[in-house]
């Protein structure tokens, strides 16, 4: 079992171990989730490594990762846990034929742990080699206000009841790490039982590590370009801006394409992989993309 | 203010003591700060250690914040009270009663209070009014973020306070009769019902024990149902300067009647620029509602430019406030200067966005109203249903526009008029 890091730095090294390159502030708040226990509430705008992060976490640390996808209308029995009713039916059928259907026995037989579906949470709770897991409870926004009531609970005790086997409380409280897109506001009771932080695009220099931990193949030159590239298109009115994961992907494309530098036609050819409503497309096609990739050019000119 | 519980704390010097005058400083800035966020935040920096300047803030800052509106006034917070802690309790001190005095206690007691009384007769007084500082904080940076009017933007600021009689008695008897029933929307989520369509084991499981395992009866489930949101997009540019403050009225009573429909009520309004009203419209008192708006909205009366405030809404809110399903009232006369074109592609991303967009235009009460003006044309096609809003029995008809998906008001109508106008125009 390995150790939580034992400060800051440690953990900014620990995720640079699985690619996974952090600002200070990320860094922080992640090593205070550790060493205080508490769940981290990650928001910010798609595509900017809130779920990478719970992912790196995970194997730096040789945790087992859970993952809970919200959506609308996740209920207790798709997020906790489920009865097995197939297999009770036939339980019940089979002690009928042997004559035995008593009813005390039955309930104490057919509401064990035999015939318990774990979900994400309840695994969670559970105890798992290496230590308490991780657990990734992506896109929170996403569950209406029920669940996410429901969610407060488990996460201030750690524990969950089911109501015919009694409470399952976790004996070491896995490592919770929440994200949201903002697609709505969730609700302070929940955020104040975490650490926030809000992730924002990273800098140029920041976003050059990234690529390079993320997309080694690429030459220094293109890096260069793509990412000065995305930060300006970032600066424009755009209803959806590209995020790190577009970079990495459009990086990944430019490769794949044999690619050595930016031109306008590349650029338009590749726009797909970077942006992805129609409107904003539409907006960088022909003179726009040259003007950017110009502006771009130009910011990477003095270094 | 609340009283401060006293917090037993561990006193190791000097650093408990200002991390807790930090968080009350934070507090009158306005972020909502309990003492258990104190506690962990003094738990953090002992656990994080106390070595650099960048990594406390970082610290502080994961405990302290919670959305990203507050990230600027923690930054400045920060940076003035880790200065010099008095120098922010100073500061504090003065502007507190300057502020409390000119904006709120005069207002309360005229206009407001009457107000509160005669409207909300039913309901319990609206609670004492509170500290202003995080408007004015986040007024500020607001002003900072938008402050890039052209030379022709009128800033004229409408004065609330005066409420004529009529005004008053109408808004009066409109929230007497506003009672909008909203149809609510089914939900993925299931609740037990003995006419519902969907089995639901495990309760019959369990019901099926008390007889030794014989299923009986099958219990059933069906999905449960949610109220929607609302979006208000409302104009108040010039030509809409006699229309839009009643239209506000009827806004603050929809978004003021809690558990009577709308999940959530946001409210925008837009003259030469888009301004959130949402924060303002929650004031129980709908004189001070009102006034708070029109402090914050600065181009009332102004000219529209409703292509570039619906452009505004798309990028910046349409993602944070839509994502439910909401339905969208959009409140103008259509009368805009920008180019069409422009306009018909921000009306479609708004309808793409929205459950429906209901266009309310106060132009429709003339019975000869065609489309003939081009913001008109262009965003005819790509609203849902279009109605009057003239009057208040027009409003109360707009509730079931609302709920019933069927309805298209005086689209068809005017969009046979716009294609028979085609070809000249």
């Amino acid at each position: 079992m390995t150790q939580n890091p034992a400060s800051i730095d440690a953990v900014q090294q620990l995720l640079a171990g699985q690619d996974y390159v952090c600002g200070r502030a990320l860094a922080t708040v992640a090593f205070l989730a550790l060493k205080l226990g508490r769940p981290l509430f990650l928001e910010g705008e798609a595509g900017t490594g809130k779920t990478e992060i719970a992912k790196a976490l995970a194997a730096a640390l040789d945790r087992r990762l859970i993952r809970l996808q919200c959506y609308e209308g996740l209920d207790a029995a798709a997020a906790v846990y489920e009865w097995n009713f197939a297999a009770q039916m036939i339980a019940i059928r089979a002690a009928e034929a042997a004559g035995g259907a008593d009813r005390d026995l039955l309930t104490a037989e057919l509401f064990t742990e035999d015939f318990l579906i774990e979900r994400p949470l309840l695994q969670a709770m559970r105890p798992q080699p290496g230590g308490a897991p991780v657990l990734l409870i992506d896109e929170v926004d996403r569950t209406d206000e029920p669940f996410e009531a429901f969610l407060l609970e488990a996460l201030s005790d750690f524990q969950v009841t089911i109501p015919e086997l009694g409470t399952v409380r976790a004996p070491e409280p896995p490592i919770v790490i929440l994200t949201s897109n903002r697609t709505r506001e969730v609700h302070d009771a929940l955020k104040r039982r975490c650490l926030y932080h809000w992730v924002d695009y990273p800098s140029f220099e920041r976003e050059i590590e990234i690529l390079h931990a993320r997309a080694p193949e690429a030459s220094e030159t293109l890096s260069r370009e793509v990412v000065a590239f995305v930060q300006r298109l970032r600066q424009e009115d755009l209803f959806k801006k590209p995020g790190v994961a577009e970079t990495i992907d459009w990086a990944k494309c430019l490769l794949a394409l044999d690619v050595i530098a930016l031109s306008p036609e590349v650029i338009s050819d590749t726009l797909g992989a970077i942006l992805k409503y129609q409107d904003d497309i539409a907006r960088l096609q022909g003179m726009e993309a040259k003007r950017i990739l110009d502006e771009a050019r130009r910011s990477l000119e003095p270094a | 203010m609340p009283a401060y519980p006293d917090l037993t704390l561990p006193e190791d010097g000097k650093l408990v003591h200002n991390i807790t005058h930090f968080a009350r400083a934070l507090r009158r800035a306005g972020l909502p700060i309990g003492p258990g966020r104190v506690q962990t935040a003094i738990e953090a920096v002992a656990a994080a250690g106390f070595t650099e300047k960048a990594d406390f803030y970082w610290v502080l800052h994961a405990c302290f914040v919670n959305r990203p509106e507050e990230r600027e006034i923690f930054h400045q917070t920060f940076r003035l009270f880790w200065r010099d802690p008095r120098y922010m309790e100073h500061m504090m001190a003065l502007l507190l009663p300057a502020m409390r005095g000119v904006q709120e206690e005069e207002r309360a007691a005229e206009a407001a209070r009457r107000a509160a009384e005669a409207l909300l007769a039913d309901a319990e007084m609206p609670p004492a009014p509170e500290t202003l500082e995080s408007d004015e904080e986040e007024t500020r940076i607001e002003i900072d973020a938008t402050a890039t009017a052209s030379a022709e933007e009128r800033l004229r600021q409408l004065d609330f306070e005066q409420m004529t009689v009529a005004e008053m008695a109408a808004a009066k008897r409109m929230l007497a009769r506003l009672a909008l029933p909203v149809k609510p929307l089914p939900t993925r989520r299931l609740r037990p019902d003995s006419h519902g369509h969907r089995p639901d084991w495990r309760r019959t499981f369990r019901a099926s024990l008390r007889t030794g395992g014989e299923i009986t009866a099958i219990a059933r489930r069906r999905p449960a149902t949610r109220w929607p949101a609302l979006v208000v997009l409302c104009d108040i540019s010039g030509s809409m300067a006699a229309y839009s403050r009643m239209v506000l009225h009827f806004v603050h009573a929809v978004a003021n009647r809690q558990g009577q429909g709308w999940a959530k009520v946001h409210a925008f309004t837009f003259g030469t620029r888009l301004t959130n009203i949402t924060r303002h419209l929650r004031r129980r008192d709908v004189d001070a509602a009102l006034a708070a708006a029109g402090r914050e909205a600065q181009d009332w009366q102004g000219g529209t430019r409703i292509g570039e405030s619906v452009h505004a809404f798309n990028r910046d809110w349409s993602r944070r406030v839509m994502a439910q399903g909401a339905v969208v009232l959009l409140i103008t006369d259509g009368l805009d200067r920008g180019a069409p074109a422009d306009l018909a592609r921000e009306m479609e991303r708004l309808r793409l966005s929205a459950r429906r967009v209901v266009w309310i235009n106060p132009l429709l009460r003339w019975d000869g109203f065609a489309p003939r003006a081009q913001g008109v044309r262009a965003m005819l096609p790509h609203v849902d249903t279009l109605r009057a809003g003239h009057s208040i029995a027009s409003l109360e008809a707009l509730a079931e526009a609302i709920s019933d998906p069927q309805d298209h008001g005086e689209k068809a109508r005017l969009l046979a008029a716009l294609a028979g106008d085609a070809p000249g125009g």
